[in-house]
């Protein structure tokens, strides 16, 4: 077992990359997740690889865009204000087919906003970010430990698919410490990337060329189509969830992720002390959503669902969708970067399912 | 029977969109013969900007990149700094790297980034239509300045040769011309020398390239390379602007 060390979320980020073979970062600074790029450019030219600066979130995703073409890990990190700025290069990514994982550190929004925790960039990353029909994977970590794997495995998940990942934390998991443990992985078996603009090398006859561009509707259509076909895919077999106290029957499943869904859990435990049974769905791929898992406790809830963010309310259409109409759907949020305490939540559900059983 | 003169092996054997008496055609060809001279081919990736030659990445024969508007440096230097002995170049026109793209442009060349960036200059929005572009002449009509550009309230023109060589990144930068064949062969010289700069990782280099747009422009092919000289020379004069490779600066 690998030695387990304290370390800040935001690096942590930047050492799971690194372990997975990142050969490039190109960032920008921006708050909360600037340790990022801090840490990016203290390790990564004594490896050997590349830390550069960018000009503005614009150019590091164009760099990204590049780099990922040419058949490397690459790594770019941001904060909100700087996801929209990156979101016209994500649809270029998606379009041109090429992995690459993206970190997002969110804060309160909209426009500058704030710089403390929040979960309102939910909607932008799990319905694409940028222009056009495309989907992005979005995991959520809820620990320091769980951004860890989940950036080592965005990486494997990127190459598997070619498609951009995003890793999503808030600015609270971005800077808090905790023990970590860098884990031998079981790696996946990945597809080569013979596409890539390594130049033809003596080895290829024909060009690569990396492109999102079909001026034929025909052609567009059918790229579109393709695309399609991988996120079924990808719906298939890249959901990841937890499901916490969810065993019988339940008064009503919190839904929430991230760091929100580490304070729903002592709600959860404070509620059971009353006898008021709460289940508690986590999701962690955000896209793609484990709308499974609601389906499965639309039966076991005697007062339906409450989604609980760091936002005024995005995760519940996904909630929404999934439920289908066949249970009651409950919200409990707070933004611009006030988080909720256990004892608030708990208030919240006893006023919903009428105090103690 | 010696062979003295054969299609480039940079180009590919298609029939490009341009439109007739273009100069796109001209410039492609410089490219390639340089990269194909200087035994750079198989190592070479260009990226490829949003214009007229978007799809310039259908025409050469080297892998290719195609960029969002504006940002071919930035993707180049993601493709130079992955693989450092790849051989990278960006074929930009003036809206894409005068305009949208001139962060990206400027900090490319303050980096010193080891690509070449092709800088065609033709005075026009192109692709959409005859717009007017950051390089228009004062008084040139475009859609968009359709009484003429006035420099009041639309701004004067970028000299964007003149700008980079202001960087100390920049090592090469150079203006040129294709509107006679004395002028084309001077910038197939720069063209090559830019790239044998970067070969030798000296540095960023920018060689500009005045070129003809006679669609946009409403003039036949030959009246629109009198145009060139007649007015565009005189606002963008041709010649090295840079060249830290012998420390001469201009």
């Amino acid at each position: 077992m690998a030695e387990k060390i304290l370390m800040k979320g935001n690096e942590a980020i930047g050492e799971a990359a690194i372990h997975a073979g990142c050969q490039c970062f190109f960032g920008y600074p921006i708050t909360p997740q600037t340790e990022v790029a801090a840490y990016m450019a203290r390790k990564m030219p004594k490896i050997g690889r590349v830390f550069l600066q960018a000009e503005s979130e614009v150019a590091a995703i164009n760099m990204v865009y590049g780099a990922a073409g040419s058949g490397v890990r690459v790594l770019t990190s941001s904060s909100s204000p700087g996801i929209s700025l990156k979101a016209e290069g994500i649809s270029y990514i998606a379009g041109a087919e090429l992995p690459c994982v993206i970190i997002n550190i969110v804060r309160g929004g909209p426009g500058l906003g704030g710089i403390q925790p929040a979960q309102s960039d939910y909607l932008q990353a799990t319905k694409g970010c940028g222009h056009g029909d495309y989907k992005m994977v979005v995991f959520a970590p809820a620990s320091v430990q769980e951004m860890v794997d989940l950036v080592q495995e965005g990486f494997d998940v990127a190459d598997m698919y070619r498609t951009p990942v995003m890793v999503m934390g808030d600015g609270m998991l971005g800077q808090m410490m905790e023990p970590v443990e860098f884990k031998e992985r079981q790696g996946r078996q990945l597809p080569s990337k013979d596409w890539a603009t390594t130049g033809l090398r003596g080895k290829r006859e024909k060009h690569n060329v990396i492109n999102s561009l079909f001026l034929k509707p025909e052609e567009l259509e059918e790229h579109n189509r393709k695309l399609q076909a991988k996120y079924r895919e990808i719906e298939n077999n890249e959901v990841k969830y937890e499901m916490y106290n969810c065993e019988g029957e339940v008064d009503i499943v919190i839904a929430a992720y991230g760091i929100t869904s580490r304070i729903c859990k002592n709600a959860v435990k404070m509620l059971e002390k009353e006898g008021i049974k709460v289940g508690l769905i986590r999701p962690i791929t955000l896209w793609p959503f484990p709308s499974k898992a609601f389906e499965e406790m639309c039966g076991k809830t005697k007062h339906g669902f409450i989604s609980v963010e760091l936002s005024e309310g995005q995760m519940i259409e996904d909630v929404a969708l999934a439920v289908n109409g066949r249970a009651p759907i409950h919200f409990y949020g707070r933004s611009g970067g006030m988080v909720p305490t256990p004892a608030e939540i708990a208030n919240k559900i006893k006023a919903i399912v009428g105090g103690a059983k | 029977m010696a062979v003295i003169f054969e299609r480039t092996k940079g180009l590919l054997d298609v029939p490009t969109h341009y439109c007739p008496g273009c100069t796109h055609g001209v410039i492609h060809r410089l490219v390639a013969e340089s990269l194909e001279e200087l035994g750079v081919l198989d190592r070479a990736t260009g990226v490829a900007p949003v214009g007229c030659s978007v799809l310039a990445y259908d025409y050469f024969s080297c892998d290719m990149h195609e960029a969002a508007h504006g940002r071919a440096p930035a993707v180049a230097t993601g493709i130079k700094r992955a693989i450092p002995d790849s051989i990278v170049f960006t074929y930009q026109g003036d809206g894409d790297l005068a305009a949208i793209g001139t962060a990206e442009i400027v900090h490319a060349a303050a980096r010193g980034e080891r690509i070449t960036t092709i800088f065609v200059n033709n005075c026009i929005y192109g692709m959409t239509g005859g717009q007017m572009a950051p390089t228009t002449l004062p008084g040139q009509v475009t859609e968009t300045s359709p009484y003429g550009r006035d420099v009041n309230t639309a701004g004067h023109p970028i000299r964007v040769a003149e700008m980079i060589s202001t960087l100390d990144g920049a090592v090469y930068v150079e203006r040129v011309s294709v509107d006679s064949v004395p002028n084309i062969l001077k910038a197939k010289k720069a063209i090559k020398k830019a790239f044998e700069i970067q070969m030798q990782g000296l540095g960023f280099t920018l060689i500009e390239v005045l070129s003809t747009c006679p669609t946009n422009w409403g003039l036949a092919p030959v009246e629109a390379l009198k145009w060139l000289r007649e007015n565009m020379i005189p606002y963008y004069p041709l010649g090295v602007k840079k060249d830290a490779t012998t420390g001469e600066v201009k």
